[in-house]
């Protein structure tokens, strides 16, 4: 199963092999080192979807986020960070609950025999 | 125009808030003297000041408020001359001012009666904040403490003893009953039974004849020629308005004190008013604080020259109060004549409750009544009597609720007319408040904010909090309590189903009542149902991914992202040795170290991955988790007691240590804290506990339902003088009771604020068994107690679980980089976040 891969003229996304299925806990989230970046990476296991955004939360800066608590808001994945309970789509990374608050970054994530890759964006 | 107000008590005040409000700003210039030293503070929760409330606390309003709203105040400068040939008033201290408007308030000094001896050391009144403070310096000489005045004041003078821990109380009364104003025979002899199961000794019919001793006192003589040995003597006989000032200047004044007002509040000088305890008003003074500021309103609207000018014209003098614990209330004409009227009366000598109500000869209206011991029923009644609202059938069901059959008793307070009056002290009605509700104002605070309702005594909460769902009722908006969008239950209901259904995990709750995913509020609620009923370990099943963050990595996170510990230390007993272990592994793994509220030592800064290898050294030493991460029991705070204490009566240290190994991990909709005491005097603050156990000469005292934290609460005796097996079960069936029917993150104060007949009807279920569930949670709990395990320990042993540590899925045992630390005395704190 794979999530949508964007590429265009410009772009072109870099897959790098973050861990194994087994290894993040369904319905829960794992931190993902990428060099010097850190990755929070979900595993919905009731609705077979991965998601993947920056692991630090923009509200105080804290590298918390893969350890936050998952769910959906009217059926739009999300993620709670466990310090001050902001939310954050992961669909496309925007605060749910403090408009004013910046949004995160998200990675493409597909799953092929059962390892888990993260897309990097590559500008061309 | 200019405004003096002579005299800065709660009425003064007032008087200023409404004037300001109706007139433009700065349109008058206002001045205000003040006999005592502070600005205005609240005298009718004086006696919380022995129960921990500071003078600043009590203030009406801080010094700065007058300043900001262009008020000049004279403290400690009483006026002493009114010229009212020129409209000037002379100070104290020298000032002149010239006045427009002259407000007289200066309320009402407490009536001494003329006995012998009044002046003696050790004799005090009880009127103001320097009368306690004389008070407090010389209650811990006193072992017996004496009041005279068997009145409402006299009884918070009463209780004013007690908190200052004088055991020993006795209050001696003229009249053949307590509280000769408000209630009856019957009632005073149920009030005087339940105050002495508190420690309050109750002398009627007594008349003092003199006060013993020679410099001190020493004692009480009667005309009896009986005699009470008191080293302390509190005199709260009554209050005597304060009109010397009102005589001097030549307005008239009534015959037993009191300045004479029409119903403008008007002296004899139409330019001069007098309002509150100094005014007399068709031969009566209203020595309470709704009748002032009721009169302040009148005044303000009076001067200000509103176009629908109020009118002075009486004022009920319905009461309702906690006295030491105990309801009483009366309302309406609680003393109509048999002949006009018939009575209900309900006595229960067992639980000490006595009602009694007159109604009119026809069975249709509510004339007045008296309530002692349970006053759950009063703002309900008193509305009802006010509005005439025509009783139901059997009237008696406004006393004791419809018996037998499902439906309420009476209309309830949606059936009141919209002029109704909900908050007797800002004179709010009924139409008022559902008015801000349909405006949008849909929570207490809102509403408190925008109409002032609740905001004085807070009464009137309750009735305010049913117009609220009452009016959204109405418009047709759904306000059932449900969990979130996931689960369309509330948590009892949800409690229940997975009792029922014995469901296990998370996914298993969605699958059977659920639908979606679940969010971050429905998920610790489920698995807190859970940990509550089975006590399994939290994070199998998957289900530690449902934990909150703490939980989920049985550790507190902090700021920076690493977490601190906290081993249990039952009842903050510990041996050096153990003290040692802690230090070690403090050093070892570079841990900043504070002893916590609750007498255990929290270490702070460990890093995610190092939490196993911690715990497993604390483990091998003995220690198990101290569960400071969870909704769970915390901490059994204790006193040393009476293996070391020479005060003590039992040991609390060994109870306290045997109560919180009995709950330990038990989890529960918000956290619990618990203390024991070994005294009255109760070193280890019991009463700010979820529960809290003071020791007595016979047993143990067990008070629910105390908070800490941002709105302290205390703590309400449940049960008095129990062997330590009775306090167990009772503590047992209580915490069975709140886990099963709390709302999720209600501490236990806020649901005993919320329960049905509060403390009352926790007593009958806890103690009486009037549910008949008391085996059933007997049971539960005994299986939650025997299923304990130190989920830590479990960790340690699971190479499993021990993985889920890791801070990177992709480099076990790196640390995140990004942790950083600041040095701070000598240890380390985490660095300031952006």
């Amino acid at each position: 199963m794979s999530t949508a891969i964007s590429t265009n003229t410009q772009t072109t996304v870099e897959w790098f092999y973050a861990c194994n299925v087994i290894d993040v806990p369904p319905n829960g989230g794992v931190c993902v080192k990428y060099d010097d970046v850190q990755i929070a990476l979900f595993r919905f296991a009731r609705r077979d979807a991965w998601y993947a955004t920056q692991n630090l939360c923009p509200h105080r800066q804290q590298m918390a986020l893969s350890r936050g608590m998952t769910g959906t808001h009217n059926g739009e994945p999300k993620v709670a960070c466990p310090f001050h309970k902001k939310t954050f789509s992961l669909e496309d990374g925007r605060c749910l609950s403090d408009e004013t608050e910046c949004s995160l970054t998200t990675y493409p994530v597909k799953v092929e025999n059962d390892k888990v890759y993260i897309g990097i964006m590559q500008e061309a | 125009m200019k405004i003096v107000i002579i005299g800065n008590g709660m009425v003064s005040y007032k008087f200023c808030e409404k004037i300001l409000s109706k007139l433009p700003a700065q349109a008058a210039e206002i001045v205000v003297f003040g006999e005592e030293p502070r600005p205005a503070y609240d005298r009718v929760h004086l006696s919380e000041f022995f129960a921990g409330k500071t003078a600043d606390d009590l203030l009406m309003a801080p010094a700065d408020w007058y300043a900001s709203n262009h008020i000049t105040l004279h403290l400690g400068d009483p006026v002493q001359q009114i010229d009212r040939s020129n409209k000037t008033v002379h100070s104290y201290k020298g000032i002149t001012e010239a006045y427009d408007y002259l407000v007289i308030a200066t309320g009402s000094s407490a009536f001494v009666p003329p006995i012998p001896g009044v002046d003696k050391k050790g004799v005090f009144i009880y009127r103001t904040i320097e009368d306690l403070e004389l008070m407090r310096d010389y209650a811990p000489k006193a072992k017996r403490g004496v009041v005279i005045g068997g009145g409402l004041l006299g009884l918070e003078a009463a209780k004013a003893l007690l908190d200052l821990g004088i055991s020993d109380t006795h209050v001696i009364e003229f009249a053949p009953r307590l509280m000769p104003r408000q209630i009856d025979e019957s009632g005073s002899r149920i009030l005087e039974q339940q105050l002495k199961q508190l420690g309050l000794q109750v002398h009627t019919n007594k008349n003092t004849s003199e006060v013993l001793g020679d410099e001190t006192i020493t004692g009480l003589q009667f005309a009896d020629e009986s005699i009470l040995e008191a080293d302390m003597l509190v005199i709260s006989a009554g209050i005597k308005p304060r009109d010397e000032l009102a005589k001097l200047s030549g307005l008239e004044t009534g015959h037993r004190g009191g300045i004479v007002v029409n119903e403008h509040l008007q002296t004899t000088d139409p330019e001069i008013y007098a309002i509150g305890e100094c005014a007399l008003y068709h031969g009566m003074i209203y020595g309470l604080v709704a009748p002032g500021y009721e009169m302040a309103e009148v005044v303000a609207s009076h001067i200000a020259g509103e176009a629908q000018q109020k009118t002075f014209t009486g004022f009920d003098m319905s009461t309702k109060l906690k006295l030491i614990g105990v309801d009483v209330a009366s309302f309406g004409d609680p003393f109509v004549s048999a002949e006009t009227s018939r009575s209900i009366v309900f006595e229960d000598t067992m639980k000490g409750v006595y009602k009694r109500i007159s109604i009119t000869n026809d069975g249709k209206y509510l004339l007045g009544g008296i309530l002692i011991g349970d006053a759950d029923a009063y703002n309900m009644l008193l509305q009802t009597s006010k509005n005439k609202v025509v009783l139901p059938p059997n009237p008696e069901d406004v006393l004791l609720g419809s018996r037998g059959g499902s439906q309420e008793a009476g209309p309830g307070v949606l059936g009141l007319p919209d002029d109704a009056i909900i908050c007797s002290c800002e004179s709010v009605s009924k139409g008022a408040i559902c008015g801000a509700v349909e405006a949008g104002n849909e929570t207490l605070d809102a509403v408190k904010k925008c109409t002032k309702a609740g905001t004085c005594c807070g009464g009137c909460t309750p009735m305010v909090k049913d117009l609220i769902t009452g009016t959204m009722k109405a418009q047709g908006k759904y306000i059932r309590n449900v969990i979130c969008e996931h689960f369309a239950y509330s948590r009892q209901e949800l409690y229940d189903l997975i009792r029922i259904k014995d469901v296990r995990s998370f996914d298993e709750a969605l699958d059977h009542y659920g639908h979606g995913d679940g969010c971050e509020v429905c998920k610790p609620v489920v698995a807190s149902i859970m940990a509550s009923l089975w006590n399994d370990m939290i994070l199998d099943k998957g289900n530690d991914v449902v934990q909150d963050s703490n939980d989920r990595f049985l550790a507190n996170i902090q700021k920076g992202g690493t977490y601190s510990v906290v081993p249990r230390i039952p009842g903050g007993e510990i041996t050096p040795a153990k003290l040692l272990v802690i230090a070690q592994v403090a050093l070892k793994y570079n841990l900043y170290t504070k002893i916590t509220g609750g007498q255990r030592i929290d270490l702070f800064g460990a890093h995610l991955s190092d939490l196993p290898d911690i715990w497993e050294e604390l483990i091998e030493a003995g220690f198990e988790s101290g569960h400071a991460y969870g909704k769970a029991l915390r901490t059994v705070k204790s006193c040393v007691g009476s293996t070391w204490c020479r005060f003590g009566l039992h040991d609390s240290v060994s109870f306290a240590i045997q109560i919180e190994e009995r709950y330990r991990g038990l989890r529960a909709p918000h956290k619990i804290k618990s203390a024991v005491s070994g005294c009255i005097r109760e070193c280890a603050e019991a009463q700010s506990k979820d529960f809290g156990i003071i020791a007595t000469e016979k047993g143990w005292n067990l008070y629910v339902g105390g908070n800490g934290g941002s709105k302290p609460q205390h703590a309400i005796l449940l049960a008095a003088d129990l062997d330590s097996e009775t306090c167990i079960r009772y503590i047992d069936r209580f915490l069975m009771f709140y886990i099963k029917t709390a709302d999720p993150l209600t501490r236990t104060a806020t649901w005993l604020n919320k329960l049905d007949g509060g403390i009352t009807y926790l007593r009958n279920v806890v103690i009486n068994d009037s549910l008949g569930i008391a085996e059933e949670l007997d049971k539960e709990m005994q299986a939650l107690v025997d299923k304990y395990k130190c989920e830590w320990k479990e960790v340690v042993e699971s190479p499993e679980l021990r993985k889920r540590f890791n801070h990177f899925v992709n480099a076990p045992g790196a640390k995140d980089p990004t942790v950083k630390f600041d040095n701070m005395r000598e240890q380390k704190k985490a660095a300031e976040w952006k």
